[in-house]
């Protein structure tokens, strides 16, 4: 059985329910803000996320206007204004934004510390073994143990089985798209054991019904 | 009692039905009619019948009173708004009520390939002597419904439109005629297979040559959708009914520039409906309908009788009309003289001759004829053409150069091919004796009629054999757009790293093609004619006509002048002769940059000519398209017939031998797409252009369904089936030369 101290973990969520996100300057540039500090944004949305997010500043690179747009919704609560109509430097930290963690990532995040998540082993594209992703189309359950052949790592153009080195039992959570570039150490899958399963129910149903988004 | 409850019911109906029209339910005192019509309804049993009797009529006398002002002067958008209403008749009130019988095909009701088109094959009568004759005829049109939401208000989906094709086919295998309804405010724009834009196009490309007389009602003419079972020999309209290019909603929001989920002025609604010229006399002016069938004064309804009388007798008129016309001029002369003593009067109960709808051979081939002269007709005289400072001379001309190829490709080609066929058989089959003999004949023969050199298969006209076609030096024309100092970002950046790119080396060097992910940026059209085809070798021709404003919309003289200015051309299809590694082609380019590469009768006419003289030269035909954002609204229907118009051309042209491939690039939605485009059979894409009959704001605001951002994409046209291939801009010269050698074979022009 794991070991969760539940209402410990959520009342650390709830004192502070957000994530900061920093954004830097993808490369040099004369930039040129676009939000003011307090600011609430958006990030992209729509079915396809094909609606981009709020433009938080251009950047000015050999004429060529480029927009830099918010990858989240939040609030700007660190902006250099100084900076502004000046050259920076690239990866230059400009602006950070705020966001409130909503029930379902909260659920995610108390997901990833619950089950055993599986990382990524390298940086690579990362795809689900085919009668696995034959499972999760079928959105049937997907059962592991160790010494599964689980993923299929693409690297440099070499296609190389990942085995599955955790305790037995569900994939409760596959964290990437068939095809995704993965980071390295990022999770690819969360493992939850059987007789777990129920529990890890129970907190997700609690944390939807008492977190107030 | 029941008599009045009855009245009672009807007057509701018309007061609601009024209302509609007006788009007004309290106007000039409406609501209160309607008020009082429920206080009596409430207290219907309260009321003593003498007083219910006096109280109904004297609704009645007020409400006929208001009836006659509205029909006084009804305007477009009032004839739009009479249309729409759920009162008015359907296709299932005509097929009960002009036709004896009919049996539903495709399925019945919700049970349907597509309820929004209904196919029945039905029977019609008439009175001749006093003796009844029967005609088996093929109905198809679209069904409104009556509030159904299964039938999508008549809009066809794009099954729907194949199924009227198959039963058109069966109808021709059979023999008989085709009444087509048209009931659709435009086709329901989605692009799963078969697709709406390609389904048009292959029902117009058939119907261009459909062996049977087709006869077509337009009461809600939507466009794109209309002619996808509008292309017929003879076409009726309601008196109260419109037939327009885009609805009168679109082209507010297109001209008013308006946003998405903003709503629309109801004056420039207004407005455009006006100056759309969609009503029926508008229509009959402008050559693009044949008769108008009057309504009652504020339209038919689905009660009224004499309505569906009278439609009878037009469509029996009309096929007897279509089918006399085959049949040679002296009957049909005699019949019309008959006919126009009759104009005027009202319906007859009896027909003076029972004329068989049945066609022989050459009355069929005179059928095709007619069709063919009739929508080449269409939209003439409203484009501009520079007249030839002697007309002899340009006549002259064309007649010298029309011998020549008939000359040339016809009678000595014909001649040739027959004697040299009997002479390889005779060699073939004979002894060496007469080979000895047929020998000299035939090198004597070669001689006289030298074979042309034709290019073989990687073999190019300009270089010896042995070279290879992909050590071309890269023509030297480098696009105007490479003469910024600046950098781009690819719109794939995020996805795939792209890094930025010079401008100077994108459009020079990469021709306008992203290193890292291929995506192509957007060049103009000048760029393929001078580096897809051999230099020197284009040579433009009926380049002086020119696009007008016909219909006289507001404003828009002065966006064409502009339009002129800025490109140098006098419209947006630009025709020419050109050759890609020595193969002659016709070439038909609608560009981007004058008018959004939309097509009025200007560009329909040309492209008609580029057809004809690809036909009468015997070469391919190219239809590049740079862009094109459809139909042009300000002509109206007179853009709208330029699809049926073009498909005959094009289909005259295939049907002749012809081969016509089709390349689209950028952008390329709507009209052209769905008529001679789509009709294709070879139709190629370049890499990043879209492709599809609207775009996605057209469906979020028709279907209600969000589209994903690649929907249209070259690449998702091909999954579909539409498009045959996706070739890369670099090597866009080299595979058109494979696709016209390989489709084209030996003699690069079939049969």
């Amino acid at each position: 059985m794991i070991d969760v101290n539940l209402n410990a973990l959520l009342r650390e969520y709830r004192s502070n329910p957000y994530e900061e996100y920093r954004v830097e300057t993808p490369h040099t540039g004369i930039i040129s803000f676009k939000v003011r500090a307090g600011e609430e944004v958006k990030g992209p949305s729509g079915q396809w996320m094909e609606r981009p997010g709020s433009m938080l500043f251009t950047l000015e690179r050999e004429k060529n206007l480029k927009e830099i747009r918010a990858e989240q919704d939040g609030k700007i609560s660190y902006l250099r204004e100084e900076l502004e109509g000046s050259f920076v430097e690239a990866r230059e930290h400009v602006v950070t934004i705020r966001h409130r963690l909503d029930k379902e990532e909260i659920i995610n995040k108390i997901l990833k510390r619950v089950l055993a998540v599986f990382p990524a082993p390298e940086t690579a594209r990362y795809y689900l073994a085919p009668e696995l992703e034959a499972l999760r189309e079928q959105k049937k359950e997907i059962s592991v143990k160790p010494g599964d052949e689980i993923l299929v790592m693409s690297l440099m153009k070499r296609d190389t089985s990942i085995r599955y080195d955790g305790p037995p039992g569900i994939a409760y959570r596959v964290y990437f798209h068939s095809g995704d570039m993965v980071l390295q150490g990022e999770p690819l899958i969360g493992v939850a054991r059987a007789e777990d399963m129920d529990l890890i129910q129970k907190i997700i149903q609690r944390i939807r019904s008492e977190w107030e988004d | 009692m029941v008599d009045a409850r009855k009245t009672l019911a009807q007057l509701s109906d018309r007061i609601a039905y009024l209302g509609d029209i007006k788009q007004d339910p309290g106007w000039k005192g409406l609501s209160e009619l309607s008020q009082r019509l429920q206080e009596i309804k409430e207290a219907f049993y309260d009321i003593p019948e003498p007083k219910l009797v006096k109280e109904l009529e004297r609704i009645e006398d007020r409400l006929r009173f208001l009836e006659d002002r509205a029909a006084e002067h009804i305007t477009p958008m009032e004839r739009v708004n009479i249309v729409r209403s759920i009162y008015r008749f359907t296709l299932i009130d005509i097929l009960e009520n002009v036709y004896d019988s009919y049996t539903e095909l495709g399925g019945e009701g919700e049970c349907n390939v597509d309820p929004a088109v209904v196919v029945a094959r039905a029977v019609i009568s008439r009175r001749v002597k006093n003796k009844v004759y029967t005609h088996q005829v093929m109905v198809i049109g679209h069904e409104k419904g009556r509030g159904e939401e299964f039938r999508n208000g008549g809009s066809a989906k794009p099954w729907g439109n194949e199924k009227a094709l198959r039963y058109m086919k069966v109808a021709e295998t059979e023999g008989i005629p085709i009444h087509f309804y048209i009931f659709t405010p435009g086709a329901y724009p989605i692009e799963d297979f078969p697709g709406a834009a390609q389904q048009i196009a292959r029902n117009l490309y058939v119907m261009a040559r459909l062996k049977v007389p087709m006869i077509s009602f337009i009461s809600e003419g939507g466009s794109g959708g209309a002619e996808a079972i509008g292309l017929s020999d003879l076409r009726l309209m309601a008196s109260h009914g419109y037939y327009s290019v885009i609805s009168p909603e679109g082209a507010a929001a297109i001209e008013g520039k308006i946003r998405e989920g903003k709503s629309v002025p109801r004056e420039l609604i207004t407005l455009c409906a006006e100056q759309l010229s969609m009503t029926a006399m508008d229509n009959l002016r402008l050559g693009t309908i044949d008769r108008i069938v009057q309504e009652p004064p504020l339209g038919a309804r689905r009660d009224d009788y004499p309505f569906f009388k009278r439609l009878c007798y037009e469509m029996i008129r009309a096929t007897d009309e279509v089918v006399l016309k085959t049949k040679g001029f002296r009957a049909f002369r005699a019949y019309v003289l008959m006919r126009q003593k009759e104009e005027g009067k009202g319906v007859s109960d009896e027909f003076d001759a029972l004329i068989k709808w049945n066609l022989t051979g050459a009355e069929k081939e005179r059928l095709l004829e007619l069709r063919s002269q009739k929508y080449r007709q269409m939209g003439l005289g409203f484009f501009k053409e520079r007249r030839p400072l002697i007309p002899a001379i340009s006549m002259a001309k064309k007649a010298i150069s029309r011998g020549y190829y008939e000359l040339r490709y016809g009678m000595l080609k014909h001649h040739k091919r027959n004697v040299k066929k009997l002479l390889e058989d005779v060699s073939s089959e004979g002894s060496a004796m007469l080979k000895t003999f047929t020998e000299p004949v035939l090198s004597a023969y070669d001689f006289v009629f030298p074979e042309p050199k034709r290019p073989r298969r990687l073999e190019r006209a300009d270089q010896p054999v042995e070279r290879s076609i992909f050590i071309q030096e890269w023509e030297p024309y480098i696009s105007p757009l490479s003469n910024e100092d600046r950098t781009v970002s690819c719109p794939n950046a995020s996805k795939y790293g792209c890094i930025d790119l010079w401008v100077p080396d994108l459009y020079g060097e990469f021709a306008g093609v992203c290193p890292s992910c291929g995506h192509h940026f957007p060049l103009e059209y000048q760029w393929y004619m001078n580096n897809l085809f051999d230099r020197g070798s284009v040579h433009e021709f009926n380049q002086h006509i020119a696009s007008t404003n016909p219909l006289k919309f507001k404003g828009f003289d002065a966006r064409l002048k502009a339009a002129v200015k800025k490109t140098k051309k006098y419209s947006a299809m630009v025709t020419f002769d050109a050759q890609v590694f020595g193969i002659k082609v016709v070439v038909a380019m609608l560009i981007g940059s004058f008018r959004s590469g939309t097509v009025g009768a200007a560009e329909g006419e040309k492209f008609v000519r580029a057809c004809d003289r690809a036909k009468m030269t015997r070469r391919p035909l190219l239809s590049y398209v740079h862009t094109t954002g459809g139909i042009r609204i300000h002509e109206g229907t007179l853009g709208v017939v330029q699809m049926p118009k073009c498909t005959v051309a094009v289909r005259e042209y295939i049907d002749s031998g012809g081969l016509y491939i089709v390349v689209y690039d950028n952008n390329s939605y709507a009209g052209p797409v769905a008529s001679f485009l789509g009709c294709s059979p070879y139709q190629f894409a370049i890499r990043s252009s879209r492709i599809g009959f609207a775009g996605p704001r057209v469906i979020r605001e028709t279907t209600g369904q969000h589209v994903p951002p690649d929907y249209h994409s070259a690449k998702n046209a091909l999954k579909r089936g539409h498009i045959q291939g996706i070739w890369d801009r670099r090597m866009l010269k080299k595979n058109l030369f494979e696709a016209l050698l390989s489709m084209g074979g030996p003699k690069l022009y079939y049969r």
